[in-house]
């Protein structure tokens, strides 16, 4: 059983055609991508996935369970993380909190436990902490944990989005162009945390990215969209060969030549 | 000089009223990016419904049912209207606001003022066009000190409303509700994505709120005790003033704000006849916003903040 089915994916904004029957399967622990010209659908598809917005037609299943139009938060919690091309991280928060709020529905004390602090909340707390402490060590920014994310470099940043992600037990992670803006090196490190997150934790990731070199070394299987159609799928050397992607990227005029 | 000091204790009042109901305001400002128009008028049924509720304790009470002593039904009617009142703050919300979370904000800004107009003109029906009074519930003590006139009402009023505030403040800190309303605030669209339901903590937020305004509805009945249907509009325009004063997603601004604009109201009152008050107050106000628009402890932050 794959671990995500897409099926014949369809969404309308007002009378625009922003996906049309799109469709992708993702087996569990893969590395799957999403490649596109700006403004094909891409990030609108993980909107459509996380139940940002509702398809107009089509259906989102997730380890066997149809998932299509339930509401966000549901979405998460069966275990769908994601990151986004725009930081939204929580600016006056800390590196801790973000992790936390992550891993809110796990938090079991209640208000009692809030102000006075149960045996409950210390268990709880130091569980949250440790749990914290290993996804920070692994994107190389424990030390920062207190900090508020505001102050913290671009880089740094990113990386918080990651483990904000992580920390929600995720078996499939969206990654919306995670190396935007990057340094040689920054993407470097990335690239190298990507593999490890696939690797070590064994999750399944779906990138959006426009850096063609590295989708095509990470990934085994790319989805190639433009203008809300699915265009091509497969592996990285067929799709760099294909006419109409080629097409695509580049204009007619260059592959007539 | 204790005429100085006697206004930094009506002040001190005031400024309670204006912040327990600017927190609400200010809250749902910061998390929904709304403005709920209809608070003022909640703070209104807040004081109704602790009326409501005191005016049955203390007919139960002198029917000899159950005898309880006035401090007990003083509490009894402030926890009593505080259920009550956040039981209308989410059905408003439910209803009014729910349905319009993504319609633009000006069509949710009509909501709140056709839900105050609806909440006032219930009222009216409900009870009639006459003023009720607010039963008396504990005897006025009066202290003299150092010819500052302080009553046990004023003191119990100003500690009231600060026990509630940094309990707020408590439970925006180290809840975890308190946590996802911070985050809310920041950034709105992720919240959901994190596994946190918006719904129920719109819904919090709303229900905080109205209970918040229920007690600054009987802490106003017990210094003013007469009440009318439209007591609301002015105070809730004040408290929307100080929110914003205060700066988005940042409570403790909004009260800080509250406070402000008792002082500023009580001491231009002091030095100039009272007619002139408001004139005066507010546009002393204006000239704060145009040095500092985000307001004291706001930050400032793009238009768009969502999907």
């Amino acid at each position: 059983m794959s671990l995500l089915r897409v099926e014949q994916l369809t969404h309308y904004f007002g009378g625009l055609r922003a996906v049309h029957n799109f469709s992708l399967t993702i087996e569990a622990g893969r590395m799957h991508g999403l490649i596109g010209p700006n403004g094909a659908g891409k990030t609108t598809i993980f909107n459509l996935i996380t139940g940002v917005h509702a398809p107009t037609a089509g259906r989102v299943v997730f380890a066997g369970e149809e998932i299509t139009g339930l509401q966000p938060h549901r979405i998460a919690a069966r275990g769908l993380g994601r990151t986004f091309q725009d930081l939204k991280l929580w600016r006056h928060m800390t590196v801790l909190e973000h992790v936390k709020m992550a891993r809110y529905a796990t938090i079991g004390y209640g208000l009692i436990g809030a102000f006075f602090g149960t045996p409950r909340r210390r268990r709880e707390e130091a569980e949250i902490e440790e749990n914290a402490c290993r996804l920070l060590e692994m994107l190389g920014i424990e030390h920062l944990a207190e900090q508020v994310v505001t102050n913290l470099p671009y880089g740094v940043q990113r990386r918080v989005e990651m483990a904000r992600a992580l920390a929600l037990d995720p078996r499939l992670l969206l990654l919306d162009e995670p190396t935007v803006g990057m340094t040689p090196e920054e993407l470097n490190q990335m690239m190298e945390l990507i593999r490890r997150i696939n690797g070590e934790l064994g999750l399944a990731i779906l990138l959006i990215e426009h850096r063609m070199k590295m989708v095509m070394e990470l990934c085994r299987h790319i989805s190639v969209v433009v203008f809300g159609d699915l265009i091509a799928e497969g592996a990285p050397a067929a799709i760099q060969n294909d006419r109409r992607v080629i097409e695509a990227y580049l204009g007619k005029d260059t592959v007539a030549t | 000089m204790t005429y100085f000091f006697q206004n930094v204790v009506n002040a001190l009042q005031w400024g309670s009223f204006y912040a327990l109901i600017a927190l609400g305001y200010s809250m749902v400002y910061s998390i929904l990016m709304l403005f709920n128009f209809a608070h003022g008028d909640i703070f209104m049924v807040g004081a109704y419904i602790g009326f409501g509720v005191a005016t049955l304790l203390v007919a139960m009470s002198a029917g000899g049912a159950i005898v309880l002593p006035g401090w007990l039904i003083l509490i009894l009617t402030i926890l009593i209207s505080m259920f009550l009142t956040a039981l209308l703050g989410m059905f408003v919300e439910r209803v009014g606001y729910r349905p319009l979370r993504d319609a633009p904000r000006a069509s949710a800004a009509i909501t709140g003022l056709m839900i105050g107009i609806i909440l006032e003109t219930g009222n009216l029906w409900l009870l009639g066009a006459r003023r009720v009074s607010f039963p008396s519930l504990i005897q006025t003590v009066t202290y003299d000190v150092g010819g500052v006139i302080l009553t046990n009402k004023k003191i119990m009023i100003v500690l009231v409303a600060l026990a509630f505030m940094l309990a707020l403040h408590l439970f925006v800190r180290h809840s975890k509700w308190g946590m996802a309303m911070r985050a809310m605030a920041f950034d709105y669209v992720v919240v959901p994505l994190m596994g946190v339901s918006i719904n129920t903590i719109a819904r919090m937020t709303f229900a905080i709120g109205s209970a918040l305004a229920a007690v600054a509805g009987i802490l106003f009945s017990i210094a003013y005790p007469v009440l009318d249907p439209y007591m609301g509009i002015v105070f809730g325009w004040k408290a929307f003033v100080a929110a914003i004063l205060g700066g988005r997603g940042s409570i403790m601004g909004a009260a800080l704000a509250g406070f402000l604009l008792g002082f500023i109201e009580i001491f231009v009152a002091m030095a100039f006849p009272s007619t002139l008050r408001d004139l005066i107050a507010y546009s002393i106000i204006m000239v704060i916003l145009v040095f500092r628009p985000h307001g004291f402890f706001g930050e400032p932050y793009s238009a768009k903040l969502r999907l």
